[in-house]
C-alpha cells in the first residue's frame, strides 16, 4: 500500500523536534496524518511504508522533491536506527533547519550559510560514479545503478567538525562496505581516494579568486578504514534526499573523524595501493593530517580540541561538551591504529 | 555643522554595535546555530574596519584639506579599541566559558590569538593615552607610542589571515586599504624630506 500524505500540511501540525524526543508521540502523529491523507487524497511526497518508524523526518515544508523517480522509490524502504550505539545515539538531534543551512562546502562559497543559500542551480540527476585503479570492476556507472543493490538505512551519528563545533545528524546511506564491494578491489588496494564533483556553472566558490583549494576537493581513506562497518554513505537525511550543501547525492560519513574526511557530491573513487594526497593536507599539512582523527589530546593550530560547541547553541546557555577520542567511536575502531602514534599521525 | 559631527558620528559608529546587542537580545535566533562565533566574526570585524578607518582620517585630510577629520581621529579610534574590548570579551565569555586555563593556553599555543592579543595590547595602551592630558606628560614620546598603531592593524590583518581556512578575499581587501594609507604616508614622508632638503 502506497501512503499518501496531504502537501499542504501546516508546519505546526508536525513538530520535528518532538519526533525524535518522544517517538510514542510521532506515532501518534503519523496516525493522523495518514487518517488526513487518506481523506485529502492530494498529491504530496510518498511516505516510506516503513518509513514512520524512522527516528526522524525532515519538516514536511522543508522536504525536498525526489531528483528523479527513482530516487522515489529507493527511499520507499530506509531500514530505522536501532536503539543501541554505534548506529545511533540518544542525544538530542541537530535540528534539519541547522543541519541544512550551517555548513562547510567552499565550493558554495566561505560563509556557513553559503552553502545553502548558493546551491539552488546545482544538479544531481543525472549523476556517474567513476571507478578506477586497482578494482576488477572499474568504470563509468550511473548512480542508480550503483545503488540498485544496497539496502538504505538509518543511522544516527555525532559529527565533529575540526573547528570544534558538533551535531547529532539521522543520515540515510549504506555502509561503504557495500559500495566498495560490488567494484571487486584487487590485493593491491591498499586504499581508496574520493573527489568531490566541480560543477563550476553551479559552484560559486570555484570561480572565486581568493580560495586557494584546488579543485577538485579530495579526501581519502585506508583500505580497512573503508572497510570499517561505521564507515557510511550517505544519500539522505532526515529520511529525506540530501540537500547539495549536504553533499547531494551521496556523500562519505566517517564519524570518528574530523568533518572534512567525510567528503561530499562524490563523482569518483580511485583505489590505490599509495596514500593519497588530500585536500587540506596538501594545504597545509602542519594542521590537517591524513588521519584526522577526533582527538582531544592532539592540539590543532587554530582550534582547541578537548571541547565542542554542539549545535545549536545559544549564547546564555552554551552546551560545551567534551570531546571524546575517536568521537566516542573508540570501540569500534580504536584496533585500526594499534601500535600507531597518535600524535604523529594526526 | 561644525558642532553635530562629533554627536552624529558617534550615533554611527555606535550602529553596529546596538544592532548586535539588539540581535542578541530581541532576536538571537537571526544569529543562526552557533552564535557565538557569528558575534566573534562581527566584532572582529567592525574592530579592524574602526582601525582602517581611523588610519584613513590623516590621508583624507591632507587630500581634502578638511581639519574635521583629524578632530574625529581620537573618537573613531576609541571606537576602534571599544570594539576590540567586545570582541575579546565574547571570545573569554561565550567561545571559552570564562575557562582562565585554557585562555592562557590559547594565549600561547595559537599563534593566531597571540598575534591578536599584542595587537588589543597596542590599543589599550594607545586608547589609555589618548586623553589630553597624556599626550601632554608625554610630550615626544606620544608621538612615537600612537605610531604602534600601524603595526596593531598589520597584527590584526594577520590574526585574520590566520584563521580563514581558504578564501582570503576579506583579508586581502584590509591588506590592500592597510598598504595604501601606508604606501601614502611613506609617499608624503619622502616628498617632505625631499622639500626640506638642500636647495641645490
Amino acid at each position: 500500500m502506497l501512503i499518501k500524505k496531504p502537501a499542504d500540511i501546516k508546519p505546526s501540525e508536525i513538530t520535528p523536534e518532538s519526533v525524535y524526543r518522544n517517538r510514542r508521540k510521532f506515532m501518534t502523529d503519523s496516525a493522523a496524518l495518514v487518517v488526513g491523507g487518506a481523506v485529502a487524497g492530494t498529491a504530496g511526497v510518498s511516505l516510506a511504508q516503513n518509513g514512520d518508524q524512522l527516528k526522524a523526518r525532515a519538516p514536511v515544508t522543508l522536504q525536498r522533491t525526489a531528483p528523479a523517480y527513482w530516487w522515489g522509490e529507493k527511499f520507499n524502504s530506509i531500514k530505522p536506527a536501532p536503539d543501541s550505539e554505534p548506529f545511533f545515539t540518544g542525544e538530542a538531534l541537530t535540528p534539519y533547519q541547522d543541519v541544512t543551512r550551517y555548513n562547510n562546502f567552499y565550493e558554495f562559497g566561505m560563509d556557513k550559510g553559503d552553502p545553502s543559500s548558493n546551491s539552488d542551480e546545482f544538479k544531481v540527476d543525472p549523476w556517474s560514479l567513476t571507478v578506477s585503479g586497482e578494482v576488477a570492476k572499474p568504470g563509468t556507472y550511473n548512480l542508480e545503478d550503483v545503488l540498485k543493490p544496497v539496502d538504505l538505512e538509518e543511522r544516527i551519528y555525532r559529527l565533529r567538525c575540526v573547528e570544534a563545533w558538533s551535531m547529532v545528524i539521522p543520515w540515510v546511506g549504506f555502509p561503504l562496505a557495500d559500495l566498495i564491494k560490488q567494484f571487486e578491489p584487487t590485493a593491491k588496494a591498499q586504499y581508496v581516494e574520493f573527489e568531490t564533483i566541480v560543477q563550476p556553472e553551479t559552484m560559486p566558490g570555484i570561480n572565486s579568486r581568493f580560495a586557494i583549494v584546488d579543485w577538485p576537493y579530495r579526501e581519502g581513506l585506508r583500505m580497512d578504514e573503508a572497510m570499517n562497518p561505521l564507515a557510511f554513505m550517505a544519500v539522505g537525511l532526515y529520511g529525506d534526499f540530501l540537500p547539495p550543501q549536504n553533499g547531494a547525492p551521496m556523500r562519505l560519513v566517517v564519524p570518528w573523524k574530523y568533518g572534512f574526511k567525510s567528503i561530499k557530491s562524490i563523482v569518483r573513487i580511485n583505489f590505490r595501493e599509495t596514500q593519497p594526497n588530500t585536500t587540506w593536507n596538501d594545504l597545509q599539512a602542519n594542521e590537517y593530517g591524513f588521519y584526522a582523527n577526533v582527538n582531544p589530546e592532539v592540539h590543532h593550530p587554530r582550534w582547541r580540541q578537548d571541547m565542542e560547541r554542539r549545535l545549536p547553541q545559544t549564547l546564555f546557555s552554551r552546551q560545551y561538551i567534551e570531546t571524546r577520542l575517536f568521537n566516542g567511536y573508540g570501540e569500534h575502531v580504536a584496533h585500526l591504529y594499534d601500535g600507531m602514534d597518535l600524535a604523529r599521525n594526526y | 555643522m561644525d558642532k553635530f559631527i562629533k554627536p552624529v558620528v558617534f550615533l554611527l559608529a555606535s550602529l553596529p554595535f546596538l544592532a548586535m546587542l539588539g540581535q542578541v537580545l530581541l532576536r538571537p535566533e537571526t544569529l543562526g546555530p552557533d552564535p557565538a562565533q557569528e558575534l566573534a566574526i562581527a566584532t572582529g570585524e567592525w574592530t579592524l574596519r574602526f582601525l582602517l578607518l581611523t588610519l584613513a582620517l590623516t590621508p583624507l585630510r591632507f587630500i581634502s584639506g578638511a581639519v574635521v577629520f583629524v578632530r574625529l581621529r581620537r573618537m573613531l579610534g576609541l571606537f576602534a579599541l571599544f570594539y576590540a574590548t567586545v570582541h575579546l570579551l565574547v571570545w573569554v565569555s561565550f567561545l571559552l566559558g570564562f575557562r582562565w586555563f585554557a585562555i592562557a593556553e590559547e594565549l600561547v599555543e595559537r599563534p593566531f590569538i597571540t598575534v591578536g592579543f599584542a595587537a588589543y595590547l597596542i590599543l589599550l595602551a594607545l586608547g589609555v593615552t589618548s586623553p589630553k592630558v597624556m599626550v601632554r606628560r608625554l610630550g615626544k614620546n606620544w608621538k612615537r607610542l600612537h605610531r604602534l598603531v600601524y603595526v596593531a592593524a598589520i597584527l590584526g590583518i594577520v590574526h585574520l589571515l590566520w584563521i580563514l581556512r581558504t578564501n582570503i578575499g576579506e583579508a586581502v581587501f584590509y591588506g590592500a586599504v592597510l598598504a595604501i594609507l601606508l604606501g601614502y604616508r611613506a609617499y608624503r614622508h619622502s616628498r617632505r624630506r625631499g622639500a626640506t632638503g638642500p636647495a641645490s
